[in-house]
């Protein structure tokens, strides 16, 4: 008990440590920059040379990459979930449901090399030139469908595909187990009353799940939120004054991850800590309330099995 | 998932494919074909290799109450889910012989599963309802069915809220969550959940097993009101339960094959006072071990 308390305790001293160094070690950026640093902004606005730092294109960057990724990815986990926990017959759960976890452990530089060597050329490059020529002719959509996809394929749409397929296994993994928990008891309730399998499960099954299935969602969508390695590698890491998700982009992590060993400047250095304060504050948020949904929904089920 | 085997042959008259035991009699009258809900012909049940029922055939009469009572683990809960083919549900089960509803087999393969549970509503042991309203819940089945007016719907809800005798009690919090009610009312509403589809009838597996005397006795005084108009069957391990609300008895037990068979089906007036078998007085009496 002792010890469970006092590593949970470590737990929250570490992240109070942690957020505390980045706020003070980033002072200086804020000083210089105050709630500018977050103004929607885009173009040159971060230059290490002339000293102009700001860190919407940053912010855009991993909004939307994740955006992009949790639209995909939620409807098909959801999917692989439900064919998983319900309607899969029983020796093919087992092997499924384990291959599932193995591709949420596969290292995520591995994700951006098959990115670059295969996905890319495969399907984002002409996914891309699909879009823009269908969605990219449409007035308000033009925004975020304008322009020409790079060759190499690299850009927000390759790296918002690419963190769809990195969080498929966890948003799947644990939607599988919340539908799991459901009892029994509610789908004979269901059946009995001549429902068929299918009105069981979209009418009792996901409503009694659907908040540790949105938990299980912001999980996946924290993951995308930090995500670094595969998405510096398709992301094109360059600055462009558009929103486009055809174009290369960068995002808060692989900015970070790009620029920091390298920083030419205090002031540069400081910025980019303020840009990881800003990305620390987003996956903190979203687990949070992943959470706080996942354990809503457990306990709701512990009460019904005391009931 | 699961196989069903049927003895069914070529005989094609309804009557001849029906057949009917010449236990059952109202009054000493033999009962007249039409009035018979269910009839099982040769029955037998396996989990896997393990077969839980064995050579059951039983006749349950129509607009009545049947009990059926035996020692634990005789497949009493077997039988009663195999009336509505609830059984289809656990992996790797299978079924020899043949269930018919009003004269239909409900395992011919042509038989649509979904219709035969509309058509037989059930209650289980443990109140189950839906994390929804207690009006969601009460109206689950018919909006399945295709209804859709609000006004009808208001009306379905209550009339069988009513019916379970729970209308009173909830009338004024039916936008509250069924799963806050007290155990027994949540029972009533899951009661009054299966009504609400109209059924013909409706198996209860132990329905008052959780429940305290009072709530237990509200559930019986329920069975009798509904008897004119659905055909019910019961579960119980509760002799005088037994004795109490059901007209007819079916006494179960393991025979020498660990499978469950049918040992006498009767009046239950028959069954307490005069049972024609040597094992079925020995359980009511209480000198089963
Ligand atoms: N899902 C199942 N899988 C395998 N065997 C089962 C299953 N359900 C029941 N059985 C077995 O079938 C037999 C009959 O069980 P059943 O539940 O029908 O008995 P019961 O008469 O209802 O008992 P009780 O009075 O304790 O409820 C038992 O031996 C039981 O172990
Ligand atoms: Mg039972």
């Amino acid at each position: 008990m002792t010890l469970i308390a006092g590593a949970s305790l470590l737990v929250v001293a570490l992240m109070l440590a942690i957020g505390g160094l980045l706020i003070q070690d980033s002072t200086g950026a804020r000083q210089v920059f105050g709630w500018s640093f977050l103004l929607p902004n885009l173009g040159s606005t971060w230059n290490p040379v002339t000293g102009q730092f700001q860190g919407w294109s940053f912010i855009y960057g991993t909004l939307v990459t994740s955006l992009v990724a949790i639209l995909i990815a939620l409807p098909m986990s959801l999917g692989i979930a439900i064919f998983l926990a319900e309607l899969s017959p029983g020796w093919l759960r087992a092997p499924l449901g384990t291959l599932i976890e193995l591709l949420a452990a596969i290292p995520s530089v591995v994700y951006g090399l098959w990115g670059i060597f295969v996905f890319l050329p495969a399907v984002v490059v002409r996914a891309g030139a699909f879009l823009s020529e269908t969605l990219g002719k449409i007035p308000l959509l033009q925004v975020v469908f304008m322009g020409q996809i790079p060759s190499s394929g690299a850009s927000r749409l390759a790296a918002g595909l690419i963190l769809a397929i990195m969080i498929i296994p966890t948003i799947t993994a644990v939607s599988r187990d919340v539908f799991r928990a459901i009892p029994m008891a509610q789908r004979e309730a269901s059946l009995a009353l001549g429902a068929t399998q299918w009105e069981t499960i979209t009418r009792v099954l996901i409503p009694y799940g659907l908040s540790g299935i949105l938990g299980a969602a912001i999980l996946g969508l924290g993951r995308a939120v930090g995500e670094t390695m595969a998405v510096t590698m398709v992301i094109g890491n360059s600055l462009q004054g558009s929103y486009s998700l055809l174009l290369p982009g960068y995002t808060m992590s692989s900015v970070i991850a790009n620029e920091f060993a390298e920083a030419v400047s205090t002031l540069h250095s400081e910025a980019l800590i303020e840009v990881a304060l800003i990305l620390f504050g987003f996956t903190l948020i979203l687990n949070g309330i992943a959470r706080l949904l996942v354990w809503k929904i457990g306990s709701r089920t512990v009460e019904e099995a005391r009931a | 998932m699961q196989t069903i085997s049927s003895t069914a042959g070529e005989v094609t008259s309804r009557e001849l494919r029906q057949p009917q035991s010449p236990l059952v009699t109202i009054k000493g009258e033999p009962l007249p074909l039409t009035s018979s809900k269910f009839v099982l012909s040769d029955l037998a049940f396996y989990y896997g290799k393990v077969q839980a029922l064995a050579g059951i055939s039983i006749t349950i009469p129509a607009n009545h109450i049947t009990a059926i009572i035996g020692p634990s683990g005789c497949g009493k809960s077997t039988l009663l889910r195999t009336l509505n083919r609830m059984n289809d549900l656990i992996p790797k089960t299978r079924i020899e012989g043949q269930v018919f509803l009003d004269g239909d087999d409900i395992y011919s393969p042509n038989v649509d599963v979904v219709d035969v549970r509309r058509r037989v509503g059930m209650v289980f042991q443990r109140p189950n309802p839906f994390p929804m309203s207690i009006y969601d819940n009460v109206s689950y089945g018919p909006r399945l069915y295709g209804v859709t007016k609000r006004a009808d719907l208001d009306q379905i809800v209550e009339f069988s809220l009513q019916q379970a005798a729970l209308w009173d009690e909830v009338k004024d919090k039916l936008t509250q969550s069924g799963m806050a009610l007290s155990g027994g009312q949540q029972q009533r509403l899951c009661i009054a959940r299966a009504l609400a589809v109209e059924p013909d009838a409706i198996l209860m597996d132990e329905p008052a097993s959780a429940l305290d005397p009072i709530a237990t006795l509200k559930i019986e005084e329920l069975m009798q009101t509904l008897k004119s108009s659905y055909t019910i069957v019961i579960v119980t391990h509760n002799m005088q339960q037994a004795a109490r609300v059901s007209e007819f008895t079916a006494f179960m037990m393991i025979d020498q094959n660990r499978a469950g068979t049918l040992v006498e089906f009767g009046e239950t007036a028959q069954i307490f006072t005069r049972p024609k078998n040597r094992q079925t007085e020995d359980y009511v009496t209480g000198r089963f071990g």
